[in-house]
C-alpha cells in the first residue's frame, strides 16, 4: 500500500500483496488473454529458426523500427546554429514528440515550436498558420534566425515552404531581411540522418546561394566540419580539440554541445552556443569542408561541391585508429599544418589501451545496429579490436553502403562471420540474437527489449546490451561520451572490454560453482 | 416512411453533373420528397440553382473563419432553397494549395456528426467534383454513405472513358461495402446515335441507361438566372424530362455492380458507333520524314 510518510516507485510498489491481488484479478476478469503456457509456447516459437525464416518474410510490416523520421534530424541541425529556433510546419504532435525525443536523451529542455495546422489548415493549406506562426515566434523567443522543416500533414498537401516563407515577409509578418532558411522534410522519406541533410543544406543554402561573389576556397585559412546527425557531445568536442591542437581554424557546421549541456546555474538558456551566421556566409571560404558521417550527407555534399566549389575529401567516419589517422592526415593536407607531438602522443595511449585490452575483446561476438556511419565506425573499431562483428543491421542505409560495408568485413579476418542487414528492424535482430546468439548487443536502448527476452529464455541466452548510439533514454550522461578520433576510441574499448568483465563476474559468481575464476584482477 | 436513400452522381468534369443534379432534385422536391444536396467540389456551384446564389457559404470556408470545424454549427453551413430543399456546400482550398479531397473527407464527417441526415429526409445527393483524384472524393460512397451511384456523361468520347473509369472505381468499393451502380444518366450533347450509344454502354458495363435528358436551350435560360427548369418554366418540355428522371430514380431498383470494360473493348464500341476511326498501326512511333520515305518507295 502507498502511504503519504513512505512513498514506493513503482518497483517495488507493484510486488505488494494488494497490488499483486488487483493485477491479478484484472487479468482474470477482463484481459481475456491466453493462459500462461499458451503465451509461453508462442514466446518460444518466436525464438525458433522456423520463426526467423517467416519473420525475414515480412513485406508490409515493420516491427520496432531502428530509426526516426526526417523532422527529428531537422530540428538536431537546426539547434546547432546560433540562436535559431527550430520551427516545424505542420501537426503539433510531431513536435511534442521531437521535443521529449532530446529531452529524455540530453536530460535537457528542447526549445522548438510548432505552427499547429488543424483541420482547416489540411484542407487550405498552411499559409496562414505561417505567418502567425512566424509572426509569434520571433516575437516571442526572439531569434536571430528561424529555420523551418514540415511534417508529414503538410507534405501530403503539398504546402510550398518557399511561397509560403516568401508571402510571410511579403505581407509584413517578419522583416524581409530576417533568415528563414527552410527544408521540405517529409516524415515517409528517409530518416532522421535525411532530414538532418536536408535541414543543413537549406541553411547552408540560404545565406550562400545567391552571395557567392568574391567567395574563394582557401581564402580565410579554416577547414568547414559538417557533423551530420550527431548527438555525442563529446564528439563535437574532440575534433574541435584536435584541430585546436593541430592550430587549424575551423568552422564546425552546426554545433548543439553548448545548448543540449547548459550549466545549472538558475538562468534558463533557451540559446546557447552553435554557429554564427557570420561563419556560415564564410563557409565558402574555407580551404574545403569535411563530411564527419559521410553516407548521410549527400545534399550538403553537393550544395558544397557545385555552388561552394570544395573538393570534399572521400573520408570514412573518424572512428577507430586508422579512420582517425586518415582524418588528421587529411587536414594536415589541407592546411598543411604538420600533426603535433601531442596528438601523436593521444593516438599511442590509444593503441595502449588497445594492447591492454585485446585479448578480452578477441573472437568476442558483437551484434550491432544504428545509423549508417556509426555502424560502419563501430565495425572498424571491433575489427580493430579482434573482436568479431556478427549480426550487422542498418535500417535506414542502402545497397551502397552494404557493399561498402561487406568490402570493410572482407578486409579483416574477424569480419568473416559478419552479415549485413540493409532495411531490416529490430524485431529481424531479436530473431538473430535468438537462433545466432552473439555475446553482446550493442545499440541504443530500444535494445533492451531484445536482452530481456533473449534473457527470459533462460540466462544462457541472455544478450546483454551495451548502450552506444542514439537514443540512449535509460541511462544518464552517456550522451557526452566521445566516440570519434582517439579519445573515442579509448572510450568505445572502455565500454567495450568492461562489459566483457561485468558480463564474466556475473558467470563466474556462483560461490563454489564458478567463482574459481572470479578473480580480483582481469 | 421509406428509408433514406443516398445517391452520389459522379462524371466527367464539365458533362453538367451540377445542373442535371438540381434539376433532378427540384423534380424530386416537386413531387414531395424531402431532398439534399451535398455539394463536393472545391468550386462550391452545387446548389446556387436552388438557393438562386452566387456561392454558398460552404463548411470549411466557415470552419477556417470560426478556426476549428468542432466550433460550427449545423445551421451554419445549412440553407434551405427551392422546394424546402436543404443545400450543403463542402467548399475547399483554391486551386494549387491545400487539400481538396481533405475537405469533402472533413465537411462529410462533420455533417454526420451534427445529425444532418435526419429521419425526415428521402434523399441526399452528393454532388462530387469531376474526377476522383484521390481518396476523399470517394468519402461519399465509403461505408454508410452513398448506396446509390448515377453516372452523368454522355456521347462523345471521353465522357464515356470517364464513365468506364468511374465503374472501375466503383467496384473496389462495391466489392468491401454496399454502393451499387443505379445506372447512365445520358446529358445529350447532339451527338449522333447518342442514346442507342448510351445504352450500348450501359449494357456493357452491366446497367441501365436510366434516362436520355435532351438538350434544351431553356437550361441555359434558367441557368441565366440561377434557377432550376423546374422552377423558371414548370410548364417547360425539358422540365417534364426532370420530372420523368426523378419517377424512375424513385422507382429504380436495379442497382448492381458494374462490369467495366477494357480499353480495347470500349474502343471496339465507339468504333462501332463510328466515334472513333479505326487505327492505322502501321504509322505509329515513324517520324515525318520516315512516312515520306515510305510513300516515295
Amino acid at each position: 500500500m502507498q502511504t503519504a510518510d513512505k512513498i514506493k516507485p513503482c518497483y517495488p510498489l507493484f510486488g505488494d500483496d494488494d497490488y499483486q491481488a488487483s493485477l491479478q484479478a484484472k487479468r482474470a476478469d477482463f484481459e481475456e488473454g491466453h493462459a500462461a503456457d499458451k503465451v509461453h509456447e508462442a514466446f518460444l516459437w518466436t525464438t525458433s529458426q522456423e520463426y526467423q525464416e517467416l519473420n525475414f518474410k515480412r513485406e508490409a510490416l515493420t516491427v520496432d523500427p531502428a530509426k526516426a523520421c526526417q523532422p527529428l534530424g531537422a530540428v538536431l541541425c537546426a539547434t546547432g546554429f546560433h540562436k535559431t529556433l527550430p520551427y516545424v510546419h505542420g501537426s503539433q504532435g510531431c513536435v511534442a514528440y521531437f521535443r521529449s525525443y532530446f529531452n529524455r536523451h540530453f536530460k535537457e529542455p528542447c526549445s522548438c515550436v510548432s505552427d499547429s495546422m488543424t483541420e482547416d489548415a489540411a484542407v487550405f493549406g498552411g499559409q496562414k498558420n505561417m505567418f502567425d506562426g512566424l509572426a509569434n515566434a520571433k516575437a516571442l523567443y526572439q531569434p536571430e534566425m528561424i529555420a523551418v522543416s514540415t511534417t508529414c500533414m503538410a507534405e501530403v498537401i503539398g504546402d510550398d515552404l518557399n511561397a509560403f516563407i516568401n508571402n510571410t515577409k511579403k505581407e509584413g509578418h517578419i522583416p524581409q531581411e530576417f533568415p528563414v532558411p527552410f527544408a521540405h522534410t517529409p516524415s515517409f522519406v528517409g530518416s532522421h540522418v535525411t532530414g538532418w541533410d536536408n535541414m543543413e543544406e537549406g541553411i547552408l543554402r540560404s545565406f550562400t546561394l545567391n552571395d557567392m561573389a568574391g567567395k574563394k576556397p582557401g581564402s580565410n585559412g579554416k577547414v568547414n566540419l559538417v557533423p551530420g546527425f550527431e548527438t555525442y557531445l563529446g564528439n563535437y568536442r574532440v575534433i574541435k580539440r584536435m584541430l585546436s591542437k593541430m592550430g587549424v581554424d575551423y568552422t564546425m557546421l552546426s554545433d548543439p554541445s553548448e545548448v543540449f549541456d547548459t550549466p545549472a546555474d538558475g538562468e534558463f538558456r533557451m540559446y546557447a552556443g552553435g554557429t554564427t551566421q557570420a561563419e556560415i556566409k564564410d563557409a565558402p571560404n574555407a580551404h574545403t569542408t569535411l563530411l564527419l558521417q559521410p553516407w548521410q550527407l549527400d545534399k550538403t555534399r553537393k550544395l558544397v561541391e557545385g555552388t561552394w566549389n570544395h573538393e570534399v575529401p572521400k573520408l570514412n567516419i573518424p572512428m577507430g585508429i586508422d579512420w582517425t589517422d586518415e582524418f588528421l592526415m587529411k587536414v594536415a593536407e589541407i592546411t598543411g599544418k604538420p600533426i603535433p607531438e601531442s596528438l601523436t602522443k593521444e593516438r599511442g595511449r590509444a593503441m595502449d589501451v588497445l594492447a591492454d585490452s585485446h585479448a578480452w575483446l578477441h573472437g568476442k561476438k558483437f551484434a550491432l545496429y544504428g545509423d549508417p556511419d556509426f555502424v560502419q565506425g563501430l565495425v572498424k573499431v571491433l575489427l580493430e579490436c579482434g573482436a568479431e562483428p556478427t549480426h550487422i543491421l542498418c535500417h535506414n542505409s542502402n545497397k551502397r553502403w552494404g557493399k561498402a560495408m561487406q568490402k570493410l568485413l572482407d578486409s579483416s579476418p574477424f569480419g568473416a562471420n559478419g552479415k549485413i542487414y540493409v532495411g531490416n528492424d529490430l524485431w529481424h535482430l531479436r530473431s538473430l540474437c535468438f537462433t545466432d546468439r552473439p555475446d553482446f548487443l550493442i545499440g541504443n536502448s530500444y535494445g533492451k527489449y531484445i536482452q530481456r527476452d533473449t534473457r527470459y529464455k533462460g540466462a544462457e541466452f541472455e544478450v546483454p546490451l551495451i548502450r552506444l548510439g542514439f537514443p540512449l533514454f535509460d541511462r544518464h550522461h552517456l550522451h557526452r561520451q566521445t566516440t570519434l578520433g582517439y579519445e573515442g576510441m579509448i572510450q568505445i574499448v572502455t565500454t567495450l572490454t568492461n562489459a566483457v568483465l561485468e558480463q564474466l563476474d556475473r558467470e563466474t559468481a556462483e560461490m563454489g560453482v564458478t567463482d574459481y575464476n572470479f578473480d580480483l584482477v582481469r | 416512411m421509406a428509408k433514406l436513400r443516398q445517391c452520389a452522381i459522379y462524371g466527367k468534369g464539365g458533362i453538367g453533373k451540377s445542373t442535371t443534379t438540381q434539376n433532378l432534385v427540384a423534380a424530386l422536391a416537386e413531387a414531395g420528397k424531402k431532398v439534399m444536396i451535398v455539394g463536393c467540389d472545391p468550386k462550391a456551384d452545387s446548389t446556387r440553382l436552388i438557393l438562386h446564389s452566387k456561392a454558398q457559404t460552404t463548411v470549411m470556408h466557415l470552419a477556417a473563419e470560426s478556426g476549428s470545424v468542432e466550433d460550427l454549427e449545423l445551421e451554419d453551413v445549412l440553407s434551405v432553397g427551392f422546394g424546402g430543399v436543404k443545400c450543403v456546400e463542402s467548399g475547399g482550398p483554391e486551386p494549387g494549395v491545400g487539400c481538396a479531397g481533405r475537405g469533402v473527407i472533413t465537411a462529410i464527417n462533420f455533417l454526420e456528426e451534427e445529425g444532418a441526415y435526419d429521419d425526415a429526409l428521402d434523399f441526399v445527393f452528393y454532388d462530387v467534383l469531376g474526377d476522383v483524384v484521390c481518396g476523399g472524393f470517394a468519402m461519399p460512397i465509403r461505408e454508410n454513405k452513398a448506396q446509390e451511384i448515377y453516372i452523368v456523361c454522355s456521347g462523345e468520347m471521353m465522357a464515356m472513358y470517364a464513365a468506364n473509369n468511374i465503374a472501375k472505381g466503383i467496384v473496389k468499393y462495391a466489392n468491401s461495402g454496399g454502393v451499387r451502380l443505379g445506372g447512365l444518366i445520358c446529358n445529350s450533347r447532339n451527338t449522333d446515335r447518342e442514346d442507342d450509344l448510351i445504352v450500348a454502354l450501359a449494357e456493357r458495363l452491366g446497367t441501365q441507361m436510366i434516362h436520355f435528358v435532351p438538350r434544351d436551350n431553356v437550361v441555359q435560360h434558367a441557368e441565366i438566372r440561377r434557377m432550376t427548369v423546374i422552377e423558371y418554366d414548370p410548364k417547360a418540355k425539358q422540365a417534364d424530362e426532370y420530372r420523368a428522371l426523378a419517377q424512375k430514380i424513385i422507382a429504380n431498383t436495379k442497382l448492381v455492380i458494374p462490369t467495366p470494360v477494357e480499353m480495347e473493348e470500349l474502343e471496339d464500341l465507339l468504333m462501332e458507333f463510328g466515334i472513333m476511326e479505326q487505327e492505322d498501326e502501321s504509322i505509329i512511333g515513324k517520324t515525318a520524314a520516315e512516312l515520306a520515305a515510305e510513300l516515295a518507295a
